[in-house]
């Protein structure tokens, strides 16, 4: 019961975020909406026992994807206005690829619902353990059986992140930084100087 | 819970070694001062040498664990005589590369720590390549090999041409790993493992129930992919742009080394799981072969730019190594090795000799600026005739040797048309390579070169000259370790 009623509200909660994703008229609360989705799809995978892949979604697409959506919203001068025009002459391929999306789904729960046992003849998902989550069982794959690949896939992270500094990095020249060390150890005799100025006139 | 047990890391001592030494070298240039250009330069220096050392220190272990064949990481890695051949020449590729680079990258401003870095980045990701024993850990090396390449590609990044080769080859190059993923889903599909050793149970079980559709697909696209990366025609289009964009030393690099893994990996991947299907793949290696050997004789006719020039050579050689694998034999393969090592030497002494074209400041690259170098110049033009001379597969040189032992195999496999549109397309072929030394001897002097002072380059083109020469008189040590080598492969 409490499951059930769980399931809806983070069911309705993602599926209205979605909506208002793409109704705002402010992209900064789209952005906001879609990190709400995201949570909300989060819930529903901790419901199906998917607690890894739960987190995994926050880490990555609130951490990281949504984040960098918020900069490019944020530091790109793009005109909304103007990218909402086209909304309607779009809208009919948009149509369309959501028409054969609902149909592959009735085509596939239907034959479910006519033939309970094909289920069954999907590749299934490796029956866990109770005793095991599936954070842990991952886990046990990826640094025992998988360990090569897992460090080589480090490694090839480290050379992205070298690339990048090394084709982007500039020393700029004249930039202005605080060293607080400097201004600790200015006194008053290098700042002020103390000048008697002689009534009527200038310095 | 057991504690996990640790694996056997030994036969991966040496890509273990790079690495951990790739993150301290890192760390070292990171935090050095950098407050002046000369700042800069010194650390580089020092990197530079340290990554050499490094390098060195790999091969030592390569060599010293060499041994029979071993797969550790749950079969994911494989070492074994074929390997331990092909690492020692990619490793000696990238220490000569890195040595002749320093002189080149301080004149440019573009000396840089990261570059020897990024060097050793990929030689670890075709050092994994080489080792791999599976389709996840072929995709993990070649990916960690291309996106280093890319970045030292677009290297001298104030300079459009190197950011538009760096460009070029990322953007091909995904697509080139985008073919070889789905050719390793489909053969993963088809077979139920992505494991070398059971896709050769696996396909030796289907063919008694006839041909699988599925992995034939597979190998198509695997072969693709691959083909991108040895540069094999058709999928040669970015060799020239990229060759011509990138600087030079890291032309120099792009020649050899990646050529070496590439090749190693296609041999291991043929051979390996697919050897049960030589029928079936023979015949695009057959193609692709005649199309590279064609293309890389009659493209390069009309090129002005030594290193475009060299690109279409590249091509050419590359084609000229897949008979070896067309032909599917152990012979084949040795000849293919004994092809690399000869291809290696004369390609580092070449690209030796490019990177002293120099007038003033600034480097030259047409084939016309090495007109009177006969005269002016005669060590380096002697060199240079010696490598072209070799290129053309011209005897006593050892480009003869090379090609003599992958057509002989191609003859015993009955690959006639092969062997003689070889023989023709090397004929071709020698008119460029012998115009560059009529070029330095008979035409008129415009302007000559200035002359080189670089003690490295003058090593490696007395080095590499002396070896082409030599390996006719004395090819034993080449010819024995190619066999074990070859043999090796076929063994498992």
């Amino acid at each position: 019961m409490i499951e059930a009623l769980a399931f809806y509200m983070f069911a309705a909660i993602t599926v209205a975020s979605g909506v208002l994703v793409i109704s705002m008229r402010n992209p900064v609360h789209s952005v906001l909406f879609l990190i709400l989705a995201f949570f909300n799809s989060a819930g529903l995978f901790v419901l199906l026992g998917a607690e890894f892949l739960a987190m995994i979604l926050v880490v990555v697409y609130v951490g990281a994807v949504a984040v960098l959506f918020m900069f490019v919203v944020m530091m790109l001068d793009i005109n909304y206005v103007e990218m909402r025009q086209g909304f309607l002459q779009y809208l009919p391929i948009g149509g369309v690829i959501g028409l054969i999306l609902l149909v592959e789904l009735i085509v596939m729960l239907g034959g479910w619902h006519l033939e309970p046992e094909l289920i069954a003849t999907g590749a299934a998902p490796m029956p866990v353990p109770i005793s095991v989550t599936n954070t842990q069982a991952l886990g046990q794959l990826l640094y025992t059986h998988y360990v090569y690949l897992f460090q080589a896939a480090g490694m090839i992270l480290l050379v992205a992140m070298v690339g990048a500094i090394v084709l982007t990095h500039r020393k700029r020249t004249g930039v202005k930084k605080q060293v607080i060390r400097d201004q600790l150890a200015r006194t008053v005799e290098d700042s002020v100087e103390l000048v008697k100025v002689e009534t009527g006139k200038g310095i | 819970m057991p504690m996990a047990q640790i694996p056997n890391w030994i036969p991966a001592a040496p890509e273990l070694f790079i690495a951990v030494m790739i993150m301290a070298l890192l760390m070292f240039g990171v935090f050095q001062k950098q407050s002046s250009a000369a700042d800069g330069i010194n650390t580089s220096r020092v990197v530079s040498y340290m990554s050499v050392a490094v390098l060195a220190l790999a091969l030592l272990i390569t060599v010293a664990f060499a041994g029979d064949r071993v797969a550790v990481f749950n079969n994911l890695f494989v070492t074994d005589s074929f390997a331990v051949f092909t690492k020692v020449l990619v490793l000696f590729a990238s220490i000569v590369t890195i040595l002749m680079a320093q002189g080149y990258l301080e004149r440019h401003k573009m000396a840089r720590f990261e570059y020897p870095i990024l060097i050793l980045f990929a030689t670890l990701g075709m050092m994994m390549m080489i080792s791999a024993n599976n389709l996840m850990s072929l995709y993990l090396g070649l990916e960690l090999q291309s996106l280093s390449l890319y970045v030292i590609a677009s290297f001298q990044r104030d300079d459009s041409r190197s950011a538009e080769a760096g460009l070029k080859y990322f953007v091909l190059g995904a697509l080139a790993s985008g073919m070889l993923l789905y050719g390793s889903s489909l053969v993963y599909g088809f077979t139920g493992s992505t494991d070398f050793f059971q896709i050769a149970a696996a396909i030796e079980l289907s063919s008694e129930h006839g041909l699988n559709i599925g992995i034939i697909f597979g190998i198509v696209f695997i072969l693709a992919g691959l083909a991108f990366k040895i540069s094999a025609v058709p999928f040669h289009m970015w060799t020239p742009d990229v060759y011509e964009g990138s600087p030079t030393p890291v032309t120099a690099f792009f020649a050899v080394a990646p050529k070496i893994a590439a090749l190693a990996l296609f041999m291991r991947v043929m051979v390996g799981p697919f050897g049960g299907l030589v029928a079936e793949w023979q015949q695009i290696v057959i193609f692709i072969s005649i199309a590279s050997m064609l293309l890389g004789a009659f493209a390069a006719l009309n090129q002005t730019n030594i290193k475009r020039l060299m690109a279409y050579s590249s091509i050419g050689h590359v084609g000229y190594a897949l008979i070896g694998i067309a032909a599917g034999s152990e012979a084949g393969i040795q000849g293919v090795l004994i092809y690399l090592v000869i291809y290696l030497v004369m390609n580092l002494g070449t690209f030796a000799c490019i990177l002293s074209m120099r007038r003033g400041d600034q480097m030259v690259e047409g084939i016309h600026d090495l007109a009177g170098l006969g005269k002016s110049h005669k060590p380096l033009a002697l060199a240079l005739t010696i490598f072209m001379f070799s290129m053309a597969g011209i005897p006593p040189l050892a480009g003869f040797i090379g090609k003599l032992y992958i057509f002989m195999p191609a003859i015993d496999a009955g690959l006639y048309t092969l062997a003689v549109i070889g023989v023709l397309a090397s004929v071709v072929s020698a008119v460029y390579y012998l115009r560059i030394v009529k070029i330095m001897y008979f035409d008129d002097v415009t302007e000559t070169l200035d002359r080189t002072s670089e003690k490295t380059i003058g090593w490696v083109l007395a080095l590499s000259s002396i070896f082409i020469v030599a390996l006719t008189f004395y090819p034993a040590p080449v010819m024995t370790n190619a066999a074990k080598a070859a043999a090796s492969l076929f063994a498992g």
